[in-house]
Parts: structure tokens; sequence; C-alpha cells
């Protein structure tokens, strides 16, 4: 220390070393930067190549026509009013059968199963996760569907009905674990004070834990909306692609067609720079900006919760 | 009424939703196993489909989606793995972080059929790959990316904040502590996120319908430039656009995609139980 010349003759051969290894770690950890940065590049890039397809749709059909109630591009027709009634309809439909059975099997999964129990229904229900939508669709095509006729005595099975079905299942996975984590992040504190209260079990889950993770299961209802709406192999096989105005209550056992399944179906036979080919890219810049803000809403009540962190 | 009681009868109430959403699961996997049996053997699994489909094997699409998956790994694993590194260890809580996190919130809610779209404009025609599995590759990573970055980054936070003090404190760099302690600790559970976002990749129909899948091609692909049949395209293209299908080779198609794709999630699971009961910390 007190003769630094001494030093730096000996340091010299390991600092020559240490300085390109530092060189290289600049280098990787600037990679990693980039790859950090990469996914919001991503996000932008898709926004940007769905509009440069889509964006001449918007100019080459009138305001009026776009939300018109006629959808057959072979004549001109390009209204989206029914496709996007479509997939409103079968999303909401799903939700509302999805959602009583995802909340009650995860209070069921996090309150009540005894150990062994739970430990046979995770991995069930991660299966479920896992089974790919085309095999679902055609689950739902060979299976569901003649039941679903069957059962109404309809002329086909293929309904707005069926697909909500199969939709359903396919967000449970979804809603199930959400929920079962805002079940989790209710302090015990609060389960004990129920129950100190003289409350039962029950009216404490129903009173006092369900309550408490509400905004946690309002995101795992959000996040299944997101993954219905979006759903396109199993619906396209399931709901009948039928292109009509769901008018009534009756809609709900007819064919219906999403606009997922729309572009998925016709994307393959339409001629490229056509307004029709134009038109999908459209559709598809809508379900963006849809899901988007379906997610934004299910991540801000997520990033509520994180934020409260601290105190739980 | 009995306080009891109604917590009995609400505790099986809550027994019976919950049989409702399992059966039919149990159901699916069921029936697919039990119709789907009958067409699987030797012949089925390793020739080329001929016949208009309706006879022969499906060889060319179960090699078309090992190697779409394959061609989807090596992008999205260093890509996804190294944007973990960057939220779990450099990343500080900054407006640019949150951005991140909702960029891979958005990514992982995009639809899959919106993938396909973009696939379909950025690399089929804009950087004129063509419809080749190049091109289904890269849709594919990006849309597998989330999966990869959360379960990955999840896994590299649960590493002990010590053991990088302690790298620290015996002189080591940041990267050298992520390198020789942080990744090799967070390792199993890197790879059950990559093996999970693999298999979501591996059954996805919509992102390739545009960007790789051919209808019938009876031949292996040679080049990452070729088109390439795929399991779950094949699978949407015998039960719905070809008349006449036999059903069997429908439920035995559905079959083996259905057993490629539990079968990793259930390594997944395996390495995820396996080290979590060795792990030490």
């Amino acid at each position: 220390m007190s003769n630094p010349s001494t030093v730096k003759t000996r340091a010299s051969g390991p600092t020559r070393l240490r300085r390109r290894t530092r060189v290289s770690e600049f280098a990787l950890e600037t990679l990693i930067r980039v790859l950090g940065f990469s996914t919001i590049g991503f996000v932008l890039l898709i926004f940007l190549f769905l509009l440069r397809e889509g964006l001449p749709a918007f100019f080459q059909v009138s305001p009026a026509a776009l939300f018109s109630t006629h959808w057959y591009p072979t004549y001109g027709f390009f209204g989206t009013l029914p496709l996007i009634l479509g997939s409103l309809l079968v999303t909401l439909l799903a939700i509302v059968i999805a959602l009583p059975l995802g909340v009650a099997t995860a209070v069921f999964v996090r309150e009540v199963a005894p150990q062994w129990t739970r430990e046979i229904l995770k991995p069930v229900i991660e299966v479920l996760a896992g089974v790919p939508s085309v095999v679902l669709g055609f689950f739902g095509m060979t299976f569901v569907a003649p039941l679903v006729r069957e059962v109404l005595g309809a002329p086909t099975g293929l309904t707005a009905f069926s697909g909500a079905l199969i939709l359903a299942y396919m967000a449970l996975p979804t809603i199930i674990t959400v929920a079962e984590d805002a079940l989790d992040s209710v302090p015990r504190s609060l389960r004990d004070a129920g129950l100190a209260m003289g409350a039962t079990r029950w009216q404490t889950i129903w009173r006092v834990v369900v309550p408490g993770a509400r905004s946690g299961i309002l995101t795992a209802v959000m996040l299944g909306m997101g993954r219905a709406i979006g759903e396109t192999m199993a619906v396209m096989m399931v709901t009948g692609n039928a292109a009509v105005m769901p008018t009534s209550l009756v809609s709900l056992f007819r064919p219906i067609r999403t606009m997922t399944a729309t572009i998925a179906a016709e994307m393959g036979e339409v001629a490229r720079g056509s307004t029709h080919y134009h038109m999908l890219f459209g559709i598809g810049i809508i379900l963006f900006i849809l899901t988007f803000l379906i997610n934004l809403a299910a991540a801000s009540a997520i990033f509520q919760k994180k934020r409260k962190g601290g105190l739980r | 009424m009995n306080r009891a009681l109604v917590q009995r009868l609400g505790f099986a109430f809550l027994g019976l939703i919950t049989f409702v959403v399992v059966v039919p699961i149990l159901l699916v996997i069921g029936v697919i196993v039990a119709r789907g049996i009958v067409a699987i053997n030797w012949q089925f699994l390793t020739t080329m489909p001929h016949g208009g489909m309706k006879e022969g094997g499906i060889l060319p699409a179960i090699v078309g989606t090992l190697l779409l998956t394959l061609g989807t790994a090596l992008v999205a694993v260093p890509i996804g793995v190294g944007g973990a590194v960057y939220l779990s260890e450099y990343a500080r809580d900054t407006r640019l972080t949150r951005a991140i996190r909702l960029a891979i919130v958005n990514l992982a809610g995009i639809p899959s059929i919106v993938y396909g779209l973009f696939g379909l404009g950025m690399f089929v025609l804009f950087f004129r790959f063509g419809t080749s599995i190049l091109a289904g590759s890269l849709t594919l990573a990006i849309m597998t990316l989330p999966v990869i970055i959360s379960t990955a980054e999840e896994a590299l936070r649960a590493v002990p904040q010590e053991f990088r003090t302690v790298s620290a404190s015996l002189g080591g760099t940041r990267w050298q502590g992520i390198r020789t302690i942080v990744l090799p600790q967070a390792l199993p559970g890197i790879i059950t996120g990559v093996i999970l976002g693999l298999l979501r990749a591996a059954g996805e129909t919509a992102p390739i319908l545009f960007t790789v899948a051919a209808f019938y091609l009876p031949r292996l692909p040679s080049s990452p430039m070729d088109q390439t049949m795929t399991l779950p395209y094949h699978l949407y293209v015998i039960s719905t656009q070809v008349p006449g299908m036999p059903l069997s080779i429908q439920y035995g198609t559905a079959l083996v995609l259905l057993a490629l794709v539990l079968s990793l999630n259930i390594v997944a699971s395996v390495i995820r139980r396996h080290f979590r009961r060795k792990r030490q910390w």
C-alpha cells in the first residue's frame, strides 16, 4: 500500500485479464438489458404490422358500412357487427358459466378440501390448461355438439351455447388458479377473527374470505374473459360459423360466428391486398385493442394488490 | 336452521361443483384415449399419409410439430431467460420496468390468431420467409415469451438474496454471481417454465395457420424454409375439411397430440417436484 509501484507491477497481469472479463461482462449485461426491453419492442411490432396491413380497410370501407349488420365479403359487405356481437355473446356466456364454477372450485380446493384431495385436484386442473384448443374443439365437435343437439332437439349442435361451454372449460384453469391465489392472500388474522367471533367456517368463508378476495376474483374474471374472447380453434370448430346477428335469446342455440373464427377461416382463401384481406387484419386490430384493454384492467387490479403488499 | 348443517350442506355443494368441473376433464382424456388407442400402431406413427389422408400414418405431422417446437425453443429460450435475468437481477422499480411488465401481460393476452396475422404480415410477407418452419418458429417464439419470462423470473427470484450477497462479498461481480450461483440454482424452475411454454406452442394451431402449415404434404421438411404438416393443424384439417374421414384416424391423431403435450406436462411437474424436495433452502 505504501509502495504503489510494486503493487502495480505485481498486479499488471491479472488487471489486464480482469479488464478483458470486465469488457465481455459489460457486453453481456448490455445484451441482457436489450433482451429485457425486447418485450416492449415485440408488442409495438405486433401493433405496427397489424396497422400496416389493416389500416387500409378503414379507408376503403366507410364507418357506417363497417358497423352494419351484414358480413358477406364476396359481395362487398363488410359489416363487422355480427362478428363482434358473436364474440361478445359467446365470451359473456362462457364467463357466466365459468365464474360460479371456477370460484366455487377455488374455494373448495383452497378452503375446504383435505390435503389429499387437493393433491389430486390440482394436477387434473393443470392438465386441462395443457390440452390444446384444437383437441378441445375436436372433442366439442364429435362429442358435445351431438349431445347438445339431442338434448335441445335442435337441427344442429354446433351453436353459440356449445362454443360457450367449451370456452368456459378453457377459461376455468385460469380463473381457478388466479382466484385461489386471491383467496390465499387474504390474511390469516381475518379468518381467525371471523372464527373467534363464533362464526362457522362456512360463514367465515362467505362473509370474510371471499369478499376479501374480491379484487383478485375480478382479476380472474378479466383474465378468463381475455382468454375466451381470443380463443380461435375450438370456437371455430364448435360454433357453426354462421355470420348472423344474435338478436334474441334463441340465438344462443343457433350457429354463430366470432371475430377470431372469421380471420382463421377466411384468411387462407383471400387475395392479398384486397379489401377483404385488409379487413381481416382490421378485425385483428379490433381484437388486439379489446384484449389489450381487458388485460390492462386485469393488470391494474394485480398492481393494486402488489402496491398494498406491505400491509399483508 | 342448524349452523353446522348449513356448513355441511354448503361444503357438499362446493364439492359437487368441483366434481362437475373435474369430471368433464377426465371425460375428454378418457374418450380420446379410448377411441384413439385403436388407431395407434407402429405404422400409424412412422409412415406417410396416403389415399387422401384416409390411410397411412401421420409421420410428417409428428416430425413437423417436433421441428417447429425445436425452432421455437432456439429463439424463445435465450430471449426469455435473458429477459427474466434482466427483470429479476438488474431492473429497478422504474416506469420503464413497469412498462416491460405491462408488455409481458399484454403479450400473454394477445389472441393466438392475432399472432398468426402478425407472423403473416412480418415474417411471411415483409421478411419474405414465405410460409415456412422459420416464419412459424419465430411467430410461436414471440407467443411463448411471456410464459418463459414469467416462470423463469419467478425461479430466479426464489433464489435467496444471501446467495448474491455472499458472492459479492467474495469479490465476485454481479454477472459472476448470476452465472455461477443464481442461474444454476434457478435452473430447474427455468426448465419447467421453458417446457410449459413450449408445450403450449406445440399444441397451437391458430398462429401457424398462415405461417407454416401445409394441408397435405407427404414428405419430411428438409430445410427451415420448407412448409410442413403439423399435428394440431392436421387434426383440424381431418376433422373439418376432409369429408368421410374415418373417426379412428381423427381420434388417433388427437391422442398422439394429447399424449405429446401431456407427457411434456408431466415431465415439467416431475422436475419441479424433484428439485423442490432436494433443495436445501
